[in-house]
């Protein structure tokens, strides 16, 4: 049985001028537990809102997103919250660490709203993460790989089945893009969570023997290519 | 990590405006405990001192001016009575004691009281409670001695021993200075009556001071009486009073001193009103605070979104720390309202010689707080519930 199975998925926005616009149109998608798999996709293709859509960040008009056998699009908003906090991670391409918060408590921040704070657990993922002599510094005070890699600590420290990854090398150089993922995907096959990352880099998506583009992917981005 | 960690990180990221607004949380309820507790005090204290006596007479005028003038040693006196009068009313039967006491000279400010010595040896100033001295011997009613109260005495630098020369009238003027030389001979415990910023001398001394009217030698300002009983001042009230009116009998001194607090209750008012008014500025500035950090704090309240915080939990964290900015203040409210105790007390202890016990609880130490507290957390709603509808998706978008 797929970890994530999603059907007939469809998400639209009002524009400024009052029409409603779909952005996310999928007619099915489906991860296996443990599985890596990468999203090809173009800067405004939709890819984030349907990030969004399986995180329960965005709520969708309508299809079913399975996570296990909870169907997140159908979750009243505080049970999707809880979902997200204790089955998956979120890696965002901007980190989104929380700037007056140390790297430790970023972590156990990350852990507060799932199955609670655990210091030692924090403390393991960030020395996984080759951070265990940063703990105690704030974000500022560390490098752009240095970030990337809390947010992976964070978005792992859960033990979530999924993570999410959205651009994650995006502000990345070159080495600091390599390592991090290589990060990202040697944590993800030590923890057996399964990984949906989204990205346009080419060589990000050659390290993928599983890599689905988006744009065939969504209907709505064929409609407009077409 | 609890919710209160994220509170007090919320707040150290905020530091300054935290500050400023714990500090005018601070004012305005250090303001409020104070006007209040003033207030009971200053009304329980003053109707409460009448330095062992039930009753004035003097001359006639305004009862309120001869209490104030001679219990409380403030304002000038309504007038002289005469010796006949003093001896009518010392041995009227309703009458248990009675004691002469003679105003219009000062020394450097500070009045000096003429009068006998049985005020210090036979009246109770509070029950179980005579004046006693710290230094020295009571004046000898036949010489040209003194004995200071115990405030004077601090203030003017005098010891026993000192001599001193009086001035004339109550305001200290140094041209009016008069001939005669008065030797300390003790100086009073402090009684926190007026009696402790008073020089007493001997009733004899101030009516023959050089320079006053000598057909006058024998007049009094004012006679302090002990009743029988309480029925005794009815008597004396309808004769002096109603029937008489050459004379004021002012009784009972405690309704009188009431009668001021009820005629200047308005100015009370107004200071109340200033404190709330202030209290709710600072709730307000609480939600300004706040309110003004939202734009700031969008992201953050986003990622703790992202993260799997609750919009109930988000709307806590800010009604929290609402809650916890109006505690500090709360907190710091209670150094102000001491510090403003102490200047007030000083203030009173040097006008009338009453001391006000700076450190007294009173409930508005409890409810002050929870509804300053209370209020705050309210103030912390508004933004609180801009942060509860927060959209999380738009606001993680990358800032470009």
């Amino acid at each position: 049985m797929p970890l994530l199975t999603l059907h007939s998925v469809k998400k639209s926005f009002l524009t400024p001028t009052g029409e409603r616009k779909v952005i996310v149109d999928i007619p099915h998608f489906a991860i296996e537990a443990g599985e890596q798999c990468a999203l090809r996709g173009e800067s405004g293709s939709g890819k984030t809102t349907f990030l969004h859509l399986i995180a329960g960040i965005l709520s969708a008009d309508e299809g079913s997103i399975l996570i296990g056998n909870q169907d997140m699009a159908k979750l009243a908003e505080s049970k999707r919250d809880r979902l997200r906090a204790e089955s998956l991670g979120y890696i965002f391409q901007t980190f989104n660490l929380l700037q007056g918060y140390t790297c430790l408590e970023n972590v156990l921040l990350g852990m507060s709203f799932g199955p609670g704070s655990d210091k030692k657990r924090a403390t393991e993922v960030l020395e996984r993460v080759g951070l265990g002599h940063r703990l105690n510094h704030y974000p500022r005070q560390l490098s752009t790989g240095q970030q990337q890699r809390v947010a992976v600590a964070r978005a792992l420290a859960n033990r979530p089945k999924l993570i999410l990854a959205d651009e994650p090398t995006g502000n990345l150089d070159p080495s600091n893009s390599r390592e991090s993922l290589t990060l990202i995907r040697d944590t993800c096959k030590e923890t057996g969570a399964s990984l949906l990352l989204v990205s346009h880099d080419p060589h990000v998506l050659s390290t993928f023997q599983s890599v689905q583009d988006f744009s065939r992917l969504n209907q709505v981005v064929q409609e407009t290519a077409q | 990590m609890s919710l209160f960690h994220i509170v007090l990180r919320n707040l150290r990221q905020h530091l300054l405006s935290t500050v400023i607004t714990a500090l005018s949380i601070a004012l305005a309820g250090g303001l409020l405990m104070s006007i209040w507790i003033v207030k009971q005090q200053s009304q329980e204290t003053f109707t409460r001192v009448n330095i062992g006596f039930d009753a004035v007479l003097g001359a006639r005028g305004s009862k309120l001016q001869l209490v104030l003038n001679s219990i409380f040693h403030l304002e000038a006196s309504p007038g002289n009575l005469n010796q006949t009068d003093y001896d009518y009313i010392r041995h009227h039967p309703t009458v248990k004691r009675s004691i002469p006491i003679a105003v219009g000279d000062n020394l450097k400010g500070f009045r000096i009281v003429g009068t006998l010595p049985q005020l210090f040896t036979d009246i109770e100033y509070a029950p179980h409670h005579t004046f006693s001295l710290s230094q020295g011997k009571l004046f000898d009613p036949n010489k040209k001695e003194a004995i200071l109260g115990s405030f004077a005495a601090e203030q003017l630098n005098i010891k026993v021993g000192d001599t001193f020369h009086p001035f004339h009238g109550l305001a200290y003027d140094p041209r009016n200075q008069h001939p005669e030389e008065y030797t300390v001979t003790g100086i009073l415990r402090a009684s926190n009556t007026p009696a402790d910023k008073v020089i007493w001398i001997p009733l004899h001394g101030l009516q023959t001071m050089g320079g006053h009217d000598p057909k006058a030698a024998n007049d009094i300002s004012a006679v302090l009486i002990q009743l029988r009983s309480p029925t005794s001042g009815f008597i004396l009230d309808l004769m002096y009073n109603k029937q008489g009116n050459r004379l004021t009998f002012a009784w009972p001194i405690g309704a009188i001193v009431a009668d001021l607090f009820g005629k200047i209750g308005w100015f009370d008012k107004v200071l109340t009103l200033i404190a709330y008014l202030v209290a709710l500025v600072s709730a307000a500035g609480v939600l300004v605070a706040i309110y003004n950090s939202m734009a700031a704090r969008g992201r953050d309240i986003a990622i703790l979104r992202a993260l799997g915080a609750h919009r109930r939990t988000i709307l806590g964290t800010i009604v929290l720390e609402a809650a916890t900015i109006g505690t500090l203040g709360m907190l710091a409210a209670f150094v102000f309202h001491f510090a403003i105790m102490a200047t007030v007390g000083t203030i009173i202890r040097t006008q009338t010689g009453v001391l006000l016990n700076v450190w007294s609880c009173d409930r508005v130490m409890i409810w002050a707080p929870l509804a300053m507290i209370s209020l705050c957390a309210l103030g912390g709603l508004v933004p609180a519930l801009k942060a509860y509808r927060a959209d999380i998706a738009s606001n993680l978008a990358p800032i470009s």
